[in-house]
């Protein structure tokens, strides 16, 4: 009986905060699914019709809109590739003891405090820029012509922007797995004649698929909505070279002042993340168990 | 075989000296128990053996060839870790093949000796079993196997039984000196738990802060303890050491006198001691009296002699098992 009251109890006090994020979910998305079957457009604020299929046509028809999706899907794939190789690699380092660890370790991680935008900023005027960045200068030196990363590469420049903020995620995460590595289980295999790689091999990666894991599935719902450093590096040129889903949405919105075309890019991108959410708990989720 | 010699091994941590120099001589097939308190440097000189830990000074041979700067697996040596160190993600099966698997040996060789071994610790049906499905007894034979499968010249354990409860202690305790009598193989097994040291070894080594106190057979020690401290170390319960007058008429700084050596009576005998607490065991009876001009004393009898807190008795100690030590705590001999 205690149990049972307690159990309804329990419910009744839960009962606000559930509803409050359902609520929360569902007016975004009902309206979303709404104005993506509405003709709307900001312009003509006025003539709000029903559209039927026609946003989700228009969307589908754009030239830019499967460029966007594999866009999507190659920052996703390069970010998450460079931080957990990235990731694995420095969190074998740091997990050495060397001198000054802690401040290395805050040095390490840092990137993570800075701002999407500023760090995009940072990266295009004084990194990447053909004039006065830091390659350009390297390359100079090397006699070589200096690339103009944004016009040549510009979606690999963003992977390698986004991929250096999630970096210290990754390797944080991964870093404390590490740490939790039993001792004895490292002399054991030592003992056992494991080589460094073998041990590496048998013993650590094993170990950090749990990490790995949290790791991926943390970092794609982020990666997902890349939209920042898009907007201040490239602003998804040259022509559509880098824009992803999110900021193709971005431009039908705000650039193109059609809500009810953005609303059916955006039922489109939660149809497409789920999709995604679908196939990377099938290949990865099992490791949480 | 398995022959080990430590030459005035020595290693330092930092500032601390934690075993100062140590010379010492195992034979090949022995059973060798390092024995000694929280502390005493046990497993610091099991793993220096192991070559899990660098030596700050002196020289380790084994079999004759100096391997004092070899990495642990060309040693050729096998351990058993207090935790048990399984491989957590692998099969039991593959847990105890991850040796032969190092050394690349081919895979029906690999087969046959896993089967082997497991037919030897009764883990057959259990090979396909995760670690983690396992209990801590079978846990145990998976890390036994795994060492057993690489037919190294000495087995090392690092205190293996004290994870399991007393029961399965008792019965991996035989197992463990069953395993030895099978293989012949030299073993040391450290532990602070000095009834697996009697019960287990062929030679004992006493250690305290790092330094060897006595090393001898079980009944050695348990019948010519060379100080005080392996005399209080072995036996169980403790030798009773006593100061003052009594040490003095026997020519001695402390005399001392086991529990199971003291004759206890109901109406007369050399001393009178009154009952604080008795402990009844069944087949034993463990008495702590307070004894007249003599102090705190355990007395050790058979399981049918009752006592309560308060009954007085007398007790008379068997003369010719008594220890004598003098000022510095060494034994003096008859």
């Amino acid at each position: 009986m205690a149990t049972h009251n307690t159990k309804t109890l329990a419910r009744l006090m839960m009962a606000p905060s559930v509803l409050l994020l359902l609520v929360w979910m569902i007016v975004p998305l009902a309206m979303t699914l709404w104005f993506s079957f509405q003709n709307y457009n900001l312009l003509s604020p006025a003539n709000v019709n029903f559209a039927g299929f026609l946003n989700y046509e228009f969307f589908y028809t754009d030239p830019a809109f499967f460029q966007s999706i594999w866009n999507t899907l190659v920052i996703v794939c390069g970010v998450l590739f460079i931080t957990v190789v990235g990731g694995i690699a420095i969190a074998l380092l740091l997990d050495q003891p060397i001198f000054g660890q802690g401040i290395v370790r805050i040095l390490v991680i840092s990137p993570f405090f800075v701002m999407p935008p500023v760090a995009a900023l940072i990266w295009k005027n004084m990194i990447m820029h053909p004039g006065y960045g830091v390659f350009a200068d390297i390359a100079n030196l090397l006699g070589q012509q200096p690339i103009d990363w944004f016009a040549q590469y510009p979606l690999f420049s963003i992977v390698i922007i986004v991929a250096w903020q999630w970096l210290p995620f990754a390797t944080l995460i991964l870093l404390t797995a590490l740490q939790s590595l039993d001792g004895e289980q490292k002399e054991a295999a030592e003992m056992d004649g494991a080589n460094f790689f073998n041990r590496f091999i048998y013993l650590v990666l094993p170990h950090l698929a749990r990490a790995v894991t949290v790791v991926i599935l943390i970092q794609t719902i982020f990666l997902l909505g890349v939209y920042a450093e898009i907007l201040v590096t490239t602003n998804g040129g040259p022509g559509y070279a880098s824009t992803n889903l999110a900021f193709l949405i971005y431009r039908t919105a705000l650039l193109g002042y059609d809500v009810g075309g953005a609303s059916a890019g955006g039922i489109i991108a939660v149809v497409l993340a789920n999709i995604i959410a679908i196939f990377l708990m099938r290949a990865v989720g099992r490791n949480l168990d | 075989m398995g022959s080990i010699t430590l030459r005035q091994v020595s290693k330092v941590f930092g500032e601390a000296k934690v075993i100062p120099s140590i010379d010492l001589e195992i034979n090949d097939g022995e059973f060798v128990v390092f024995v000694g308190p929280s502390g005493c440097g046990k497993s610091t000189l099991l793993r220096l053996i192991a070559g899990l830990e660098d030596v700050s000074g002196g020289q380790i041979l084994i079999d004759g060839k100096d391997v004092t700067q070899a990495a642990p697996a060309q040693r050729g040596l096998a351990m058993v870790f207090q935790s048990y160190a399984l491989y957590p993600h692998m099969s039991v099966r593959k847990n105890i093949a991850f040796p032969l698997k190092m050394a690349k040996m081919d895979q029906a060789a690999i087969d046959r000796k896993v089967e082997a071994a497991a037919k030897v610790l009764n883990l057959t049906d259990y090979l396909e079993r995760r670690p983690s499905q396992l209990s801590g007894g079978q846990r145990q034979r998976v890390a036994i196997g795994r060492a057993i499968v690489r037919e190294p010249s000495a087995f090392l354990f690092d205190e293996p039984l004290s994870n399991l409860d007393a029961a399965l202690r008792g019965t991996m305790r035989l197992e463990i000196s069953d395993l030895h009598h099978q293989l012949k193989t030299t073993m040391i097994y450290v532990t602070h738990d000095q009834v697996e040291a009697m019960t287990m070894a062929d030679k004992i080594v006493v250690l305290n802060r790092g330094n060897i106190e006595q090393v001898g057979s079980p009944l050695e020690l348990y019948k010519t303890p060379r100080n005080l401290f392996v005399a209080g170390f072995i036996g169980s319960p403790r030798m009773n050491f006593i100061d003052g007058a009594y040490a003095q008429s026997k020519n001695a700084k402390t005399a001392g006198i086991r529990p199971e050596h003291l004759l206890l009576s109901r109406d007369n005998g050399t001393w009178r001691g009154t009952v604080k607490v008795a402990e009844h065991l069944g087949a034993d009876t463990f008495l702590h009296l307070d004894v007249d001009g003599i102090g705190q004393v355990t007395a050790r009898c058979d399981g049918e002699f009752r006592a309560h807190h308060g009954d007085v008795v007398y007790l008379t100690p068997d003369e010719s098992k008594l220890h004598r030590f003098d000022d510095k705590g060494m034994a003096l001999q008859a």
